[in-house]
């Protein structure tokens, strides 16, 4: 089941890996908790999620993952001040609402924050567009009618954002379908995960 | 498939030791009345304790051999294949003290007059209710549950074991309840309390000598309660504005269908329920407040519990919202404890603790099935 899960998200690789034994986490639209439970089994990380639909607040809590219901849009109000080694938010920052104010909660909550998020600037992304149509892909599967992504950016808009909003960024993975990207990431790169903190 | 328990037969339990309550009132001895259902495995590290809120009592599930439609609580809740599995678990309901089903009481006999304990029973508090349950868990032999469940009151006592008796729970699971009740809440509870005791069949709660029963006072506090225990939505959807006869009559009787329905529930409610329990309960609700010992901090409080807590609440429950249940999360996450929150959608106000709903029986299913395999 581990494996598996790491095969099917490779962004949740890139995330593992910078999460030492032992940590808390709160994981921020954590879906079916699994990485969460990944993230226990193999890392002994005490953790919660906070989710907004029923149906995974429910197989959360199956899987024996603390899950907090609540709408990430509302805040994380619950939480108080650095009370989480690190706060995740895996492939749900696009589709936040006020994903400032959220980007200020995560470094409030968290000591670090880690967000991965595909990038609207990978080339397939502008090839679609550069040809007249919206990008759909296996990362962004929805029509722009139907789609729930309201923040999509590229990499170069979401360092900006750090910067305007005096986070400093501690690490960068840049991944696409074969693997690493370390070449030309703003155009080559499919998903991205950073590792960031407030600059005190 | 989910199944019925089936059969059931109520035990009491008697306790000669005496009871030192909060009031600093003593009961010399008491009785509580009990039922089981499912089998407590060799090492009682399975058991479950169901802890009832205003009006409930021992029977949580199951029927009677002399009485088959006298169905259970929370029998949706509780059975084979149930969320609450007692093909896994061995469950316990209670009747607590100061109540009127057969449990010591205000119209049990006081063994010193003789006579009906009335006005002289103690006023019971939440921690009072959980000295006495423990006491329960020791004769039958159970250290610690597997979980403490209850709703609403009987949340709140499932909050306080955690707390009085931190080694004595594993899991908590607090269903549509609060970490006290707000002010809106004890001013309801003060009109209910006060149709009660200015009506003149009440006599300072010593009517059993008057052969009378507070009938009104009671049926008026039941039928506040109730409005309160269902959302506006829930009331308009099943009510409306309709009416019996389908045109005003002008006057006082039953017209619309709400007040047949008000009128109805608390007749049925008065014919059985007993004045002094009722107001015992809602001075109980009132009263339970873990953080005034800690000065209004409810992370302070709950600083020595070791439970896992599931805590759930109902959206449409404006007597106890889901704001309170997150004043309980907070405190949990505060203290690093094990806690999973769900808000359930539903539109039967504080009542839905009681209903069958996809969403919550899956939260509470799922929650007990981890519960079980813990226990493995």
């Amino acid at each position: 089941m581990n494996t598996s899960i790491i095969e099917s998200r490779p962004d949740f690789a890139a995330i593992a890996a910078w999460i030492p034994q032992g940590s808390s986490v709160l994981d921020l639209g954590c879906g079916d908790g699994s990485l969460l439970r990944y993230l226990r089994e193999t890392r002994d990380v005490r953790g919660y999620g906070v989710e907004i639909c029923d149906a995974n607040i429910a197989t959360c809590i199956g899987n024996g993952v603390n899950v907090i219901q609540n709408d990430l849009d509302s805040g994380l109000a619950d939480f108080e001040d650095q009370s989480f080694d690190f706060v995740i938010l895996s492939q749900t920052l696009q589709a936040t609402r006020h994903t400032e104010a959220l980007m200020k909660e995560i470094v409030r909550v968290g000591r670090e924050g880690i967000i991965s998020f595909p990038n609207f600037g990978y080339w397939k992304n502008r090839l679609q567009i550069f040809n007249g149509n919206m990008p759909i892909s296996k990362i962004l599967p929805y029509q722009w009618y139907d789609t729930p992504n309201v923040h999509l950016c590229t990499l170069n808009d979401f360092e900006l954002l750090c910067d305007h909003l005096g986070v400093r960024i501690l690490g960068r993975h840049v991944m696409n379908d074969s693997g690493d990207v370390n070449l030309l990431p703003n155009l080559r790169g499919s998903v991205a995960a950073y590792r960031f903190k407030r600059d005190v | 498939m989910s199944g019925f328990v089936g059969i059931v037969s109520a035990q009491r339990a008697t306790f000669e030791e005496p009871l030192n309550f909060s009031c600093g009132k003593v009961l010399p001895r008491y009785e509580l009345m009990y039922e089981t259902y499912g089998t407590l495995n060799a090492d009682k590290s399975n058991a479950i304790l169901v802890c009832h809120a205003l009006s409930g009592h021992h029977h949580v599930a199951g029927s009677y051999a002399d009485d088959e439609k006298n169905i259970g609580w929370w029998d949706n809740m509780i059975g084979p294949g149930k969320p609450i599995d007692t093909n896994k678990f061995f469950v316990i309901g209670l009747n607590n003290l100061g109540g009127c089903h057969g449990s010591t009481g205000p119209s049990s006999i006081d063994p010193v007059t003789g006579k009906q304990y009335g006005s002289n029973f103690p006023m019971v508090t939440v921690e009072d209710w959980v000295h006495s349950q423990a006491r329960l868990a020791d004769q039958l032999g159970i250290h610690q549950f597997a979980a403490i469940i209850g709703g609403s009151l009987g949340g709140m006592q499932a909050m306080q074991w955690a707390i009085t008796y931190p080694d004595r729970v594993r899991n908590v699971l607090a269903i549509a309840t609060a970490p006290h009740l707000t002010t809106e809440n004890i001013a309801f509870n003060d009109v209910a309390r006060n149709a009660i005791l200015t009506d003149p069949d009440f006599h300072g709660g010593d009517f059993y000598q008057h052969e009378v029963v507070p009938t009104r006072g009671l049926r008026l506090a039941r039928m506040l309660g109730h409005i309160t225990y269902l959302s506006d939505d829930a009331m308009a959807g099943k009510f409306g504005r309709g009416l019996r006869s389908g045109e005003y009559k002008y006057g006082y009787d039953i017209e619309f269908e709400v007040e047949s329905y008000l009128r109805y529930q608390g007749d049925k409610f008065a014919a059985y329920f007993d004045a002094n329990t009722y107001l015992l309960m809602t001075k109980a609700l009132d009263y339970f407040d873990p953080a005034q010992h800690t000065e209004h901090n409810l992370a302070r409080a709950f600083a020595n519990v070791q439970a896992n807590y599931l805590v759930v609440s109902f959206s449409s429950d404006w007597r106890f919202s889901p704001d309170r249940s997150r004043e309980i999360v907070k405190a949990l996450l505060h203290n690093k404890r094990n806690v999973s929150y769900a808000e359930v959608t539903s539109q039967h106000g504080h009542d839905s603790f009681l209903m069958q709903d996809e969403q919550y029986f899956a939260v509470m299913r799922n929650y007990l099935e981890r519960v079980a395999e813990e226990i493995r």
